[in-house]
């Protein structure tokens, strides 16, 4: 990934900021120009709160080449107590089978990935049980 | 607008076809096509094609497929909606006809996954890539995610979904063109080596080569060349969010409810009228919420529906005669050209040892992504 599309989008992997619809309060992650709810084109920015449940998730055996090595890995969708949902790895499980729709989690800062032509490390958020 | 039908088809086997190239499968599928139809000549070609610039690194199929079909100079069109680029690339060659834009056209699709790509990488363009793919999500990944909203929703188990590959597997054992031409078990099903939790290797459908491709035309030329008119009686799209956790519900599919609803509504018709459906089962668990968002069963009531066998050969509606995605193979250019073909041959009446007794009115559901988008085509055969 070249730096510039990697840096573009550290606002929303590093702090979770999104923008709130002005007229009927549509809250868009990552941030959006239209808000899909009214059409309207005015958001203000705000910085989502970092705590939440598990809608759904699954374990990931088989990966692409980037996450191979990782494998087997949780990854759940995620519904934040604002009511946003986002899709992140839940990380630091040690026994699979006891993960649970409906479980409480906290939004952490984590390494996603490696980019072994450009060497940078990316970060984001992944999810860690409470 | 135009009636418009299907008057040939032609199709690859569908599998790993590491002897031939992507030009080598397309023109395979499209020679059949046109020699099956009786027409000396098209006016029109659609290819449709996911993601040939990361399988084999050859975009602007259109041009290179006219090229290589030997039709230059006409309009040759490459069509990309993920999975459903040949459900959409059918929809194009519909409406060119249907408008009166052009007499006879050529909508065909297209895949070669196993020339050396990271498939997983290349599958996963169709999905968000900057809030999903980055954490590491994959397709089956999010499939399984809705089964397992699914499974925790409405009760729907593991068994249930494996009876969707079983099914599968028997009525794709009796097509020749088919992949995978045997029975499977439930118990295979669920010791298969897991790739995404609740999914076993066979709860997914394959990687596959492959190519398809049908002539569609108006009434009246069909009339002249004295073939059976396969009438294209609906054809509607729909689109959804790209990432499956800005939706509502992780449990529905909101671009085949309202692609369903407008094409009953085109069609005249309600889901107890279609007397066969072409779904789009890249996962077991696509089958299940599928059938429950086209109107066949009740929503959560689909793993119950398959596990009873109302959806096999013979039951309330039979869903994938063709052997679906899973066993027939799921080239993804190709899949949504392959379940017209199945509703051709079946509606024809030539679909062999897995026909429907009596088959007159035939759906097709073809989906990309996590079903970002959903095209579907009804189809009615003559008398």
């Amino acid at each position: 990934m070249i730096t510039a599309r990697y840096h573009r989008e550290i606002p929303q992997r590093y702090r979770l900021e999104a923008g709130k619809c002005t007229k009927c309060g549509y809250v868009a992650f990552p941030p959006r120009l239209v808000c899909p709810k009214c059409n309207t084109k005015k958001f203000k920015p705000i910085v989502l709160k970092d705590e939440g449940k598990i809608i759904t998730y699954t374990v990931i055996r088989v990966g692409p080449d980037k996450f191979s090595k990782e494998t087997p890995y949780a990854i759940g969708i995620i519904e934040l107590n604002d009511k946003l949902r986002l899709t992140a790895q839940i990380a630091g499980v040690v026994d699979f089978d006891k993960l649970k729709i409906g479980q409480k989690v906290k939004l952490v800062f984590r390494k996603i990935q490696d980019d072994g032509k450009a060497g940078i490390h990316m970060y984001g958020y992944k999810a860690v049980l409470v | 607008m135009r009636d418009v039908v299907v008057i040939g088809a032609g199709m690859t086997k569908f599998g790993e076809l590491w002897g031939k190239s992507i030009k080598d499968i397309f023109v395979e599928a499209a020679l059949k096509a046109i020699e099956d139809a009786g027409v000396k000549q098209i006016d029109s070609m659609y290819v449709g094609a996911m993601s040939s610039g990361l399988f084999v690194g050859q975009e602007h199929l259109g041009a290179v497929m006219a090229d290589y079909l030997g039709v230059t100079p006409i309009p040759a069109t490459h069509v990309e909606s993920a999975c459903a680029s040949g459900g959409v690339s059918f929809r194009q060659a519909y409406l060119e006809v249907a408008s009166g834009a052009s007499d006879i056209v050529l909508a065909g699709g297209v895949e070669k996954m196993t020339d050396g790509a990271d498939v997983t990488e290349a599958l996963a363009t169709a999905a968000d890539q900057e809030y999903e793919v980055y954490q590491g999500v994959t397709f089956p990944g999010l499939y399984a995610m809705i089964a397992h909203a699914h499974m925790k929703e409405f009760g729907t188990t593991r068994k249930q979904l494996a009876a969707v590959a079983v099914k599968n597997h028997r009525n794709g054992a009796k097509n020749p063109n088919a992949q995978f031409r045997s029975d499977i078990t439930i118990d295979q099903v669920l010791n298969a080596t897991m790739v995404s939790d609740p999914f076993g290797l066979l709860d997914c459908s394959p990687v596959s080569d492959g190519a398809a491709a049908v002539i569609v035309t108006t009434m009246e030329i069909a009339k002249k060349l004295k073939k059976k008119p396969i009438k294209v009686i609906a054809s509607a799209q729909a689109s959804d969010t790209i990432a499956l956790h800005s939706r509502p519900s992780i449990t529905t599919l909101g671009s085949v409810v309202n692609a369903a609803k407008k094409a009953y509504k085109m069609a005249g018709l309600k889901p107890s009228d279609i007397d066969l459906c072409e779904v789009h089962d890249c996962f077991t668990i696509a089958e299940i919420v599928v059938s429950e968002d086209l109107g066949f069963f009740k929503k959560g009531e689909g793993g119950k529906a398959a596990e009873k066998g109302l959806t096999a050969i013979g039951g309330k509606i039979p869903i994938n005669t063709s052997g679906g995605l899973k066993s027939k193979g799921h080239p993804v250019g190709a899949t949504g050209i392959a379940q017209i073909i199945e509703l051709y041959e079946q509606l024809n009446g030539k679909a062999g040892d897995r026909q429907v007794k009596g088959a007159r009115i035939g759906m097709a559901q073809n989906m990309g992504g996590s079903g970002a988008s959903c095209v579907i085509h009804i189809l009615e055969g003559g008398k």
